[in-house]
């Protein structure tokens, strides 16, 4: 299983660290105040803060991932790049991100506050501050544990280091710094994954070579023949394709609740859309992103379903087995190993490597900024009337803020390598906070009647409805109660996946009727006036007319769409 | 500001460099390549870089004057 590196694969790494930390060093004389190093200015072109945008998404557990995914469950995979994703950028882009961005709120808590009150902020941004620091852990226990086992590294140096490189660049330059090494990171992912794309497709004869190649393998498994290169024809009944959903479990589960509450509303993918420049760069910001989502299934997901074909044949040499058993997440890094000699093989790796510190780079940039922000700020240290003094005080916050957010990961890392139960569990939890957000938000901006108490019920009561769920139901033969069922079991589902798939919609749906029933029998606290710029009814439209139409948002809006149809026809 | 595309093309042009020098010193490794189905990925590779990584600094040169 260990990979081989040589001299000129090191080589490699050392320049790309060489000019991560370089960023960093330029940006720190740029980061003069709070705003500069919590919001990179606001002065980010969209095309830099779209390929943040997506490769903030891009980390390597996504990468790990998807390509082990697709290893299980093939083309089918992909709807996570296009239905999971594609409607819910269009619409944060042409209906959401104005409010964003023009309410002048520097966090996604921030708007809560402003639209509607204080402890609706407290409960989102604590728990959020929770979530990213965790997420950011167990990528670096992933890390480390990968770097251990394929490259034969010290689990404790190549965690404190990658921390420190991070730590190093974050701390110097802010989110500026993140940003510009998530778009040298998009375009390293993208380099460095091209040579295996085109070697496994061309070992397999193509893609009609891959068809043939996975016919049998998925008769095998009593399916039909195309299942695994197709994505929406099978899924008319759950146990015709093997992720045992069916269409509208995943029209509704990922399409509609499990998207629009992950691109809407988290912040650490929001928070790149509002370092743009102006208004229409934050909403072309998510369009940007994008054009290239929708592609990076080629990416990922092809050299995956390559993968399945080798994994069926004993003759190909390549295997993911770990003690008996196969470990999807090895599917990437064995495809590195499979394909790429010494020089473009430094190149893979350090791409795998750049992810994994980007993400979390990008989690600790948006821990300083709520922290700093919306827990600091409000809670402990208010503005007073000396603005210079303020913001040299709150960048000085942010950059203890960014230390204290990297030690607590690399605490939370240590934890999940202890607990990797308690961890997993912690963060489908985790996970259970982005749908009722997405339908407080949603109607917060869409429904001026929407009262704070209503809000924060709605917020609250979703994500109990989402834990009970979850307690009642578990994916069949679960083992463990971290997979659910530990309050009982009503129902179990074909897989884990299709359980997700359901706790997110029943807390969209739970926080929805809570949010819309008690905002009518509650007052609203704020005026029309106060809501201005903050809802869309009381707000100014925003007219295109003098602007060419081939340079509209809406125009851009329309591309993405009808390429996303082609492909979804294209793959049916 | 400091513009993004220089450090993007930097870095990718002393990649390219690298891999085209790498790839041309061992044209003739059959071994090496044995994975890559006899291609010469590090040559080609490197020379996708020279191209990204030069095109990336000419369009910071061509803003500038």
């Amino acid at each position: 299983m260990e990979v081989q590196l040589h001299l000129i694969d090191y080589i490699i790494m050392v320049i790309y660290f060489v000019f991560v930390l370089g960023i960093g060093w330029f940006l720190r004389k740029y980061m003069k105040d709070a705003k500069q190093f919590l919001e990179a200015g606001r002065s980010l072109p969209a095309w830099v803060t779209g390929l943040a945008f997506i490769s903030t998404n891009l980390g390597a557990l996504e990468v790990m991932g998807m390509t082990g995914s697709a290893a299980k469950y093939g083309m089918l995979t992909t709807h996570f790049y296009w239905i999971g994703a594609i409607p819910a950028m269009v619409f944060l882009a042409i209906f959401m991100m104005r409010f964003y961005y023009g309410s002048k709120a520097r966090s996604v808590p921030e708007f809560l506050k402003l639209r509607f009150d204080e402890k609706t902020r407290a409960l989102n941004a604590i728990l959020f501050a929770v979530m990213t620091i965790m997420a950011s852990g167990i990528s670096m226990y992933a890390l480390a544990l990968l770097m251990e086992k394929v490259l034969g590294w010290n689990f404790n140096i190549s965690l404190w280091l990658s921390a420190a490189i991070v730590l190093a660049y974050t701390y110097l330059g802010g989110l500026s710094s993140a940003i510009y090494n998530e778009v040298l990171q998009f375009f390293i992912i993208l380099i460095g994954l091209l040579p295996i794309v085109i070697l496994a497709l061309m070992e397999v004869g193509g893609w009609s070579g891959l068809k043939e190649g996975l016919a049998p393998i998925a008769t095998q498994k009593g399916f039909a023949p195309d299942t695994l290169t197709t994505t929406w024809k099978y899924t008319g009944a759950a146990n015709a394709n093997p992720m045992g959903v069916k269409w509208y479990g995943i029209f509704a589960g990922l399409g509609f609740v499990l998207s629009f509450g992950y691109w809407c509303t988290n912040f650490l993918i929001v928070q790149r859309a509002m370092a743009a420049e102006s208004t229409t760069a934050a909403r072309k910001t998510p369009l940007i992103g994008a054009l290239p989502k929708m592609f990076i299934p080629f990416l990922i997901i092809v050299p995956g379903i390559v993968a399945l074909v080798l994994i069926n044949n004993p003759g190909s040499g390549f295997s993911i087995m770990e003690n008996g058993k196969p470990n999807y997440d090895l599917t990437i890094i064995m495809l590195l190993k499979h394909y790429l000699p010494a020089g473009v093989l430094g190149v893979g790796i350090t791409a795998l490597l750049a992810s994994f510190m980007s993400g979390m780079a990008g989690n600790v940039s948006a821990f300083n900024t709520v922290w700093t922000y919306d827990i600091y700020q409000s809670y402990i240290r208010p503005a007073t009337n000396d603005a210079a003094a303020d913001a040299r005080h709150y960048l000085r916050v942010g950059r203890l803020a960014t230390i204290f957010g990297v030690l607590v990961s690399i605490a939370a890392a240590y934890l999940a390598g202890l607990f990797g139960n308690i961890m997993d569990f912690l963060q489908t939890i985790f996970s259970m906070i982005n749908a009722p957000l997405f339908a407080v938000i949603f109607l917060g901006m869409f429904w001026k009647r929407t009262t704070a108490n209503g809000a924060f019920a709605g917020l609250f009561g979703g994500f109990l409805v989402a834990l009970a769920h979850h307690g009642l139901t578990a994916p069949e033969g679960a083992t463990t109660l971290v997979k659910g069922g530990w309050l009982g079991l009503l129902r179990t589902y074909p897989v884990e996946m299709a359980q997700n798939f359901w706790t997110a919609i029943y807390a969209c749906a739970s926080a929805t009727l809570i949010t819309v029933g008690l905002s009518l029998v509650t007052r609203r606290e704020k005026t029309d006036e106060e809501l201005k710029g903050l809802v869309y009814s009381l707000t100014p439209k925003i007219t295109e007319e003098n602007i060419p139409w081939l340079k509209r948002t809406n125009t851009l809006a329309l591309l993405v769409l009808i390429i996303f149809v082609i492909l979804s026809v294209l793959f049916w | 500001m400091l513009d993004i595309k220089i450090p993007i093309g930097l870095m990718f042009f002393v990649f390219g460099v690298i891999l085209t020098i790498y790839g041309f010193m061992t044209k003739n490794d059959a071994e090496l390549y044995q994975k890559s189905l006899s291609h010469n990925v590090n040559l080609w590779m490197g020379v996708l870089m020279l191209v990204f990584g030069g095109v990336m600094l000419l369009l910071v040169r061509r803003k500038k004057s």
